[in-house]
């Protein structure tokens, strides 16, 4: 990129028309669009949103024949070009022309499934009516010729009046074709080729006979039923093996994403720890030093050692996805979620809250029907996730003793914590409930999925998806928490006396806990307990930092282990079970209200549920400190 | 439940037997679930094959124009179908 310039940089969306040429790539889900946009671009792609909207969609540089860049846009699987629900709304708009930061696009490639050629040429009619330059490709060559199927791209592109390209993007066969469509596109003016003599055509079932008739001209022969995926499903799909396989999955996934990330997390940390010790060595003792090793550094890095867990979460989901299970443990699980008033489709995104609910919102977005959708991610962060384990683990050890209540198998620790488990899950049920029976009552949630064939995942494909969440995840980390974990450090360590930080108690942030005690009194908590509830505003855990904090400096010279001991000292067990409740409920992460704002689209839904939550946790550490009071 | 009888049958597709094969005849569903169920294959016209179904057997499986699609029964009991294809004219 050696004229990566003022306006060759920047991704068409960001308004300069002439900033590139952009092709745009359109077809329905499961047609593998993203494998082939992933092939063409590798990894000069970034995530973008469209302005005003919630879409996701990836853009990707690619050099036109003369060497001038040139933007793929990676639009939402669609169905239809009928604009019904966002997605289809945004491809309408792209493909029209009527997003005037983008202009009409100087190409179109339509991505259609050959081994379900005749109801995936239903999309062809409206996107070549557009008359666009478009590249019609056939998807999964490969699968078509193993199971016996056939067609001739030179009769389809003769009956369609578009070129037509066979290709297998998994494999990377015939893709050179998809290349050399896209380095004639920038040299090419927009001048739209004459359009194509489609037939009238007003509703789907006139689409559809005509794309049976398209494909029955282009010697099209539909393949054979895909038999390893009617032989797998009899496995996965069965009465008796199909829960016990998905009962496997589950907790493969949770055993990897918990026992398999720990090492990990584990080095992250200490990686974090070491280098904020380099930088403390490189700057003079002093404000700035403090400011940057324990605000900056500290802060960020506590939420940087989530990044393993996440990574291995989104690898084993894209395993699932790419291969085709996913699909069915949406289809298992739907029975046992329309109990609760939520569809199968909701059960993926629950299932990633248990490591954290910022992926579990963003991974909502496969479900089409926006109340599900709504329902899903107001009770998603009521799932324990994995940032509330440090308190639990922390006041469990000061409090419980390890009384064994199975034998060897369930000690009074681990029961207590699957209590807390258990109590999450209760509140998102309840919520869940409550939700349709009062704003939903009148949303009839629906499951319609379709269950693609089993295929192999692509190495390729799911790195690229690593890489691409990593990115997102660290930009995150980057912005919110750092100005959030700065903010708190300011708090912390003002106003300065005789140059240096005060006690902790007469800090803005002791002040501020000395404010809420009296509210906070009745559960059963102190001002510095008070200082950490407002620090894990920030991120659950940081409360962990803040008490160690707090307790470090007041047991100043003493050995540890302080942070037990001085809880122990400080809390009594009535106050000590009102805080785990306090934390199986409250909304106590910034990160996941800034996600769920983005996700909804308003401060509205995610106010409503930081107060929901924030009141539930109120009320329940309130009860337990005073049942407490009253039984000891 | 609203229920349509054909020769005393009750026809919908929820009532189609695992591996028997039905046309479909007309969906009595709100706009919206049928314009989708429509872009995947549930036409007026169209085969419709009952596969298997999740464990349970709530939702059942459905082959039609070449995929398989999951639909809950409550669903598919507003798909109404027909043992005959229907005329070409009444396709529309």
């Amino acid at each position: 990129m050696s004229d990566s310039g003022s306006c060759h940089g920047a991704a068409p969306q960001t308004g300069n028309r002439k900033a590139g040429h952009y092709v745009a790539l359109v077809g329905p889900p499961n047609a593998g669009k993203s494998t082939l946009f992933n092939r063409l671009t590798g990894l000069r792609q970034k995530v973008a949103n469209f302005p005003g909207v919630t879409v996701e969609h990836h853009v990707g540089r690619v050099k036109d024949a003369a060497g001038r860049d040139l933007f793929v846009i990676d639009l939402p699987g669609i169905y239809s070009l009928t604009p019904r629900s966002e997605d289809e709304q945004v491809t309408h708009d792209v493909l029209t022309g009527a997003k005037p930061s983008l202009g009409l696009p100087d190409g179109v490639i339509l991505i259609l499934d050959s081994t379900n050629l005749q109801r995936h040429l239903v999309l062809a009619a409206p996107v070549l009516a557009l008359g666009l330059p478009t590249l019609v490709v056939l998807n999964m060559a490969d699968d078509l010729a193993t199971r016996g199927g056939k067609v001739d791209p030179a009769a389809l592109a003769r009956e369609i009046g578009a070129p037509v390209a066979l290709i297998s993007a998994a494999t990377g066969e015939g893709v050179e074709r998809v290349v050399q469509f896209l380095h004639g596109t920038g040299a090419r003016p927009v001048a739209p080729q004459p359009r194509v003599e489609l037939p009238v055509l007003p509703n789907l079932p006139a689409r559809r006979r005509w794309a049976g008739k398209v494909g029955l001209q282009a010697g099209y022969t539909a393949p054979a039923p895909p038999e390893w995926t009617r032989r797998l499903d009899a496995l996965f799909l069965h009465p008796v093996c199909g829960p016990l396989v998905f009962l496997l999955v589950v907790l493969a996934v949770f055993q990897g994403i918990f026992t398999g990330a720990q090492p990990l997390m584990d080095g992250v940390e200490a990686l974090v720890a070491w280098s904020g010790e380099q930088i403390g060595h490189l700057l003079p003792v002093g404000m700035l030093r403090s400011l940057l090793v324990e605000g900056v550094w500290g802060g960020v890095g506590s939420v940087v050692v989530f990044l393993p867990q996440i990574l291995l979460l989104f690898l084993f989901l894209g395993i699932l996805e790419d291969s085709g299970y996913l699909a069915r443990a949406a289809v298992i699980a739907d029975r046992t979620m329309s109990r609760v008033g939520l569809q199968g489709k909701a059960f993926i995104p629950l299932l990633s809250a248990y490591a954290c609910a910022v992926p579990a919102i963003m991974a909502t977005r496969t479900i089409e029907d926006k109340r599900d959708r709504l329902a899903t991610v107001l009770i998603a962060p009521f799932m324990t996730c994995s940032a509330r384990l440090p308190v639990y683990t922390l006041l469990i050890a000061a409090f419980v003793p390890n009384t064994p209540l199975l034998g060897q198998f369930l000690g009074l620790q681990a029961a207590v914590l699957l209590g807390l488990y258990l109590l999450g899950f209760a509140a998102a049920v309840g919520t869940a409930l409550l939700l349709r029976s009062s704003v939903l009552r009148h949303a009839k949630t629906t499951f319609v999925m379709e269950l693609p064939a089993y295929r192999r995942p692509s190495l390729r494909s799911l790195l690229l998806r690593l890489i691409d969440r990593a990115v997102v995840f660290l930009q995150r980390a980057g912005t919110v928490i750092l100005l959030v974990s700065v903010l708190l450090w300011v708090l912390a360590h003002l106003p300065y006396k005789d140059g240096k930080a005060p006690p902790i108690e007469e800090s803005i942030a002791g002040q501020i806990g000395r404010a809420v005690e009296p509210a906070i009194q009745p559960l059963g908590f102190n001002w510095k307990i008070g200082i950490g509830l407002i620090t894990s505003l920030a991120a659950r855990e940081v409360i962990v930092g803040t008490l160690g904090t707090i307790y470090g400096i007041e047991n100043a010279e003493q050995d540890s282990p302080p942070l037990i001991e001085s809880l122990r000292k400080d809390l009594t067990p009535g106050g000590a079970f009102a805080l785990m409740i306090f934390f199986a409920f409250a909304m106590q992460c910034f990160s996941t209200v800034a996600i769920v704002r983005r996700e909804l689209g308003s401060w509205i839904w995610p106010a409503a549920q930081f107060v929901y939550m924030g009141g539930l946790a109120y009320l329940g550490a309130l009860a337990a400190n005073q049942i407490w009071l009253r039984v000891r | 439940m609203q229920l349509s009888f054909k020769n005393g049958v009750v026809q919908t597709l929820a009532q189609l037997p695992a591996g028997a094969q039905a046309y479909l005849q007309r969906l009595d569903l709100p706009e919206e679930i049928s314009q989708r169920l429509m872009e995947l294959g549930f036409l007026p016209g169209a085969a419709v094959v009952a596969a298997g179904s999740a464990p349970g057997g709530d939702p059942r499986i459905f082959r039609v124009d070449g995929s398989e699609i999951a639909l809950r029964r409550d669903t598919a009991s507003h798909l109404y179908i027909s043992s005959q294809p229907l005329p070409e004219s009444d396709q529309l």
